[in-house]
Parts: structure tokens; C-alpha cells; sequence
């Protein structure tokens, strides 16, 4: 063997390697997260998984922000401008739709990104449901929600529930578009 | 004038609130059974109710404070007397002529006859060394005879309690039955608009109050700075336990209003709410996510023994005690996915039964003896109205028609009276009304007030 031929080994092993590492995030089937970084503050972002290589050429974007502007921000801040986003409900729904499940998988890969995070999905409803009735609907949405997170690989020690019924409407109109907006599943950053 | 039955209402009870402590501490010698006068059942003509006038009372004491009680006092004994329609009350304003009298010698018993009046109630308060006496009297106009009479001494901080003590004490004497004067409703305020803590959201917190049953004396039980709901009277009216985000999630609290001590029988354990207790008071049911999903549980009262009473991957919520405990009547959506309706269980998880069918009810209320009733909140449109369903006929009328949304109903101990939470003023308002749909009162107006829960 040349050299020649030994460095384009190296080489197409490297670019398998990456390949594979990268091709690997994509299918939302649970696999193991890396441990929670136990330290906290500036936590060190989630390294690719697999070997520790030197890279030196090809940087193919491990998911590491150039720039931590999310990161070093305060709880208050991220709840005020979240980077996750809430879910909407059909009435009398806990079924989490379409739409529903690609703002999971948003939230999802946001989560990922940011480990230490402690998140609380809250159950909302809107106004047409019996206040007591609403509690249970508002918990089992929030369930359902954080069911389809843990099924993303989201450990499920780091999101709690609670419900609001329809206590806590975020929108206190009485037309569709504000009940539309009370049936949600709402996330709030607890801690980082 | 000294054949009245002597009842020292102590100062200290009237202070520490009253008409519980003293509904559930009948001034032992109190009893009617030893009479120093007879005691005549008054009646009215052919069997309607009697007609009853109840003029000021007459303060023998020139002070404002015992002019205040003596006009306060008769007031308020008008307003409970005609709470339970069980007399006829003759307007105040039509006998303002009619001259105190501070003996039976000196009742213009024709004047009162004239009127129309089957009854007067007469008496006189002056103030002591301690506070003030009352002397309050019944007289059978058509027989100028005393048929019912009390002598109560103590503080003046809280008139009402005399006359709300009278009340009950006429209603058992005169009719057998147990009125409300001294009981007490617990809801949920939003009233002092303070901010929820721990949230970035404008959210106003919602604490647990107490009131009179007729809305006097309104005050405020939680100080937490987050959100209550869905009290609930322990039966000797000493504790509400309700469901409290003091946590951060839903979990159980309980309340010693008098004690001024708090416990926490779910112990963080899972998610916990819509507590309630048991007839007997050793006992609170309850709903838990605990196991992954809405269950009914039933636990003591210091939170050992939990029992899990559902078993379904539907919502089971909202329970309510039969008045033995043998049964427990709750909320599920078992029948139909997001449309829940009423169903009774036995207090051991067996004899499931589905009572209600409509398109979406909840928040059973089990009646007490001698009615076999449970009210509930059903869609009837937009929002909700109060229905009753007789378990016995299985008939079920409506007591509220459109007016607003109306929800979560709460037996008053006699059954005669609902509390319950209505839209019909603007914001969400408690009122009350009787078990025919009649004599609808408004108790709160500051706030929003939901979640009324009316104590033994």
C-alpha cells in the first residue's frame, strides 16, 4: 500500500465516521442522551457521540451555537422570549396534532441542546369546560405532551407537569380565537 | 321577664369567627327541652306560613354601638328567618310606626294583629360591663302569649351571631328544622390582585376565603402568593382542605382555620387536587395523577391508607360523599372521550354506576338527608347550568336557565339551599339559591369568587 492510499482510507473513514454521527440524529426513535451534565452554568455543549477524533479538516456543524446567546441568558428572560414553543388544542381535545408534534420536535432538539434544563409543560384549557373538569383535561394535555417529548429521547425526570384548568387563560377574550389560544400546552424553563 | 333561657355566647368564640365554633358548640344549657317558659308552636291561618314581624329591637342603652346592634340585629334575623321561607316575613318598613315595646305588658298586640301578623319577634339589648345582653321574645299575636324566648350575653364585636343563634334556635323550636344562620361558605378570590410569584406571566393569584352564608364577614384563609382552588369544609368546620400550587404543581393542603396550622396529608406525592372531606371527617377523597393518569383515591385524613377507587384510562374526577360515606359520586369521561358525566361507586371501588346522560356534566354534590339528590353543572349551550337529579326517581330538573354560566354546586348542610358560581353578574360571582331554583342571592362582588364549598 502507498501512502497515498492509506491516507484516502483515513480519510473515508473519517468522513464515515462523521457521516454516521450525523446521519444518526435523525430518526426520533429513543436512544440514550448524554448524562446530564451535573455542573452547572455554562454547561459544555453535547458532543457528537461518537469517537473522540482529532478533526482537523472537515468541521460538518456538531450542534454546538457558535455564539450562546440562549444559553447565558436568565430564566426570567427565556420565559419572557421562549425558545420553546407552546402547543394548541382542539376543544375538548388532549390529542396532540400535527402541527403539535413538529413544535414538539422542535422543543425537542432545543432541549437536547440545552440538558441541564428543567422544564414544566403547564395544561391550559379555555373557559367552555366546567372549572374542576378542565384540571384533569388541562393535566392530560400536559401529559400528552411530555409523553411525545419522552418518546423523542427527552428524559423524562427533566419535565414535570401541572395543570392550570382554565385559571390562567392567556388570552381573556370570548371568541375562537382566544379560546384557541387557552387550549395549549405551555412551557416554562424551571431551571438550567 | 327572667323566664328566658340564659346563653352566654363567650367573647373569645365570637372573636376567634364565630358561627362555626358555636354552630358546632350549642351552648350546652341551650336546649329547649327545659323550658322556664311553655314553649307554643306558632301557626299561621290554614295552614300557610306564619306571618312573622320582626321590628328593631329596643336599646336600652343610649351608646351608638348598642343602637347599631339593636337595629343590626334585627336586620339580620329578618334576612335568616326568610332565608329558609319556612315564615312568612312581613316587610320592616310597614310597621316603623308600631311602638317598641320592652315588656309583653306594653305590645300593641292590636296593632301587630292589624298588620296581619301571626307573630313578633320583641326584644330589647343593653349594654355590660363585658359587652351586651339580648332579650329577644316571640309572641303569638292572635294568643298575646310568649311562645319562645332567649336571653344571650357577650361581646359586641359581632352582632350578627345573636341574631343568627335566634334564627336557628326559632327554626328547630318552631319548625323542627335545622336552619343555616350559622354556617359558612369557603370559596376562591382573585380579589387582592397581587402577582402570582415564580412566573413570567400576568397572573393574579386566587386564595381561599370564608364568609357568613349570606356573604357578611368575608376574609381570607391563604396567604401564599400562588394559586388555590377547590376548598372544602372539614364537617366540625375547623379545616378546609383544597388544592394548592404552593409547589410549584397541584397538590393537597388542609387549613386549620383556628389553629392557624397547615398540613400537607399527600406529602408531595404525584400530582393531587378536588379534595374533599368525608361525612365523619377521617377521611378525604380525592384525584391523583399519582399513577400516571386522573384517578380517583381515597385516603385518611393524615394521608396513610391510600386507596386507589378508579381503575380506567379515562379521567375520573371530582368526587363527592354520599351523606353515610358508604358511596362516592364523581365525574368521568369513561363513556365517552372529553364528555363527562356523573357516576357512583361504593367508597370500596365496587357497584359502578353511570346516573347522568348528558352531553357534558360535572361536579356532582351529594344532598343530605333527607333529600336523595345530586346537583351538578350541565352544557346546556354556550355555558352551564345547575341541574338536580333525584337518585331515587332518576328525574332531574333544572334550577338554572341561560343566565350566565353557572357551576360547581355545593349542598348546604340542611339540603334546602345550593351555593354555586355564576357569570350572570359580568365576572364570576357566588350565589346562592334554594333547591326549587328560588330565592337567588348574590354573596360575593369583589373579585372573582368561584368555587363555593358550604361548611356543616
Amino acid at each position: 500500500m502507498t501512502r497515498k492510499t492509506t491516507v484516502l482510507m483515513i480519510l473515508a473513514v473519517l468522513v464515515t465516521v462523521v457521516v454516521g454521527a450525523c446521519s444518526k440524529k435523525t430518526p426520533p426513535v429513543a436512544r440514550p442522551m448524554p448524562p446530564p451534565a451535573a455542573t452547572a452554568v455554562e454547561t459544555p455543549p453535547p458532543a457528537p457521540p461518537p469517537p473522540p477524533m482529532p478533526v482537523s479538516e472537515p468541521v460538518p456543524v456538531p450542534p454546538m451555537p457558535v455564539e450562546d446567546t440562549i444559553g447565558s441568558r436568565s430564566l426570567d428572560d427565556l420565559n419572557r422570549d421562549s425558545p420553546l414553543q407552546p402547543l394548541f388544542f382542539e376543544l375538548d381535545s388532549s390529542e396532540v396534532s400535527s402541527e403539535g408534534q413538529v413544535v414538539l420536535q422542535a422543543n425537542a432538539a432545543v432541549l437536547r441542546k440545552y440538558p441541564a434544563w428543567q422544564v414544566t409543560i403547564e395544561g391550559h384549557c379555555d373557559e367552555r369546560g366546567t372549572a374542576e373538569y378542565n384540571l384533569a383535561l388541562g393535566e392530560r394535555r400536559a401529559l400528552a405532551a411530555r409523553t411525545y417529548l419522552v418518546s423523542l429521547g427527552i428524559p423524562a425526570d427533566k419535565v414535570k407537569t401541572v395543570s392550570y384548568g382554565k385559571e390562567f387563560p392567556f388570552d381573556p377574550g370570548q371568541n375562537d380565537a382566544a379560546w384557541a389560544r387557552n387550549r395549549r400546552a405551555h412551557f416554562v424553563i424551571t431551571a438550567k | 321577664m327572667t323566664n328566658f333561657l340564659r346563653i352566654k355566647l363567650s367573647g373569645a368564640v365570637l372573636l376567634a369567627a364565630s358561627a362555626v365554633l358555636t354552630a358546632q358548640q350549642p351552648a350546652p344549657p341551650a336546649t329547649s327541652q327545659q323550658p322556664t317558659s311553655v314553649e307554643l308552636r306558632l301557626t299561621g291561618e290554614s295552614g300557610t306560613p306564619p306571618r312573622l314581624a320582626v321590628p328593631d329591637l329596643l336599646a336600652l342603652s343610649s351608646d351608638r354601638e348598642t343602637q347599631e346592634a339593636a337595629r343590626a340585629i334585627s336586620q339580620v334575623l329578618w334576612d335568616d328567618l326568610n332565608f329558609e321561607r319556612e315564615f312568612a316575613l312581613i316587610p320592616r318598613d310597614t310597621y316603623k310606626s308600631i311602638p317598641a315595646a320592652a315588656s309583653i305588658e306594653a305590645v300593641p298586640f292590636d296593632r301587630w294583629r292589624e298588620l296581619g301578623a301571626d307573630g313578633v319577634i320583641i326584644g330589647t339589648v343593653q349594654k355590660t360591663d363585658a359587652g351586651i345582653r339580648i332579650e329577644m321574645r316571640l309572641y303569638n299575636v292572635r294568643a298575646r302569649q310568649s311562645a319562645f324566648g332567649r336571653e344571650y350575653t357577650g361581646s359586641a364585636a359581632n352582632p350578627r351571631i345573636y341574631a343568627h343563634t335566634m334564627a336557628d334556635e326559632l327554626h328547630d323550636s318552631q319548625r323542627q328544622m335545622r336552619g343555616v344562620a350559622r354556617t359558612k361558605l369557603t370559596f376562591i378570590s382573585d380579589r387582592n390582585k397581587e402577582a402570582v410569584l415564580a412566573t413570567v406571566e400576568k397572573r393574579d393569584v386566587k386564595e381561599v376565603f370564608i364568609a357568613d352564608y349570606d356573604g357578611a364577614n368575608q376574609r381570607r384563609v391563604t396567604i401564599n402568593r400562588t394559586m388555590n382552588l377547590t376548598p372544602s369544609w372539614s364537617p366540625d368546620g375547623r379545616s378546609i382542605a383544597y388544592t394548592s400550587y404552593r409547589t410549584g404543581v397541584q397538590d393537597i393542603l388542609i387549613s386549620n382555620i383556628f389553629a392557624g396550622t397547615m398540613e400537607s396529608p399527600t406529602k408531595g406525592v404525584g400530582q393531587n387536587w378536588l379534595p374533599v372531606f368525608s361525612p365523619d371527617g377521617t377521611r378525604i377523597a380525592f384525584v391523583s395523577t399519582r399513577d400516571g393518569n386522573s384517578e380517583l383515591y381515597v385516603m385518611n385524613r393524615d394521608g396513610s391508607n391510600i386507596m386507589r377507587l378508579t381503575n380506567n384510562p379515562a379521567i375520573d374526577s371530582t368526587p363527592t360523599w354520599s351523606p353515610t360515606g358508604t358511596q362516592i359520586a364523581f365525574t368521568s369521561d369513561r363513556r365517552g372521550l372529553n364528555q363527562p358525566q356523573i357516576f357512583v361507586v361504593n367508597a370500596d371501588g365496587t357497584g359502578l354506576r353511570q346516573i347522568s346522560f348528558e352531553s357534558y356534566a360535572d361536579r356532582p354534590t351529594w344532598s343530605p338527608a333527607p333529600y336523595n339528590e345530586i346537583a351538578f353543572a350541565a352544557r346546556t349551550g354556550p355555558g352551564f347550568d345547575i341541574k338536580i337529579l333525584g337518585i331515587a326517581s332518576g328525574e332531574t330538573r333544572q334550577i338554572t336557565f341561560g343566565e350566565g354560566s353557572n357551576e360547581s354546586p355545593a349542598w348546604s348542610p340542611n339540603g334546602r339551599h345550593l351555593a354555586f358560581m355564576s357569570t350572570r353578574a359580568g365576572r364570576s360571582q357566588v350565589f346562592t339559591v334554594d333547591r326549587d331554583g328560588r330565592n337567588l342571592r348574590q354573596v360575593t362582588r369583589d373579585g372573582n369568587n368561584t368555587m363555593p364549598h358550604w361548611s356543616q
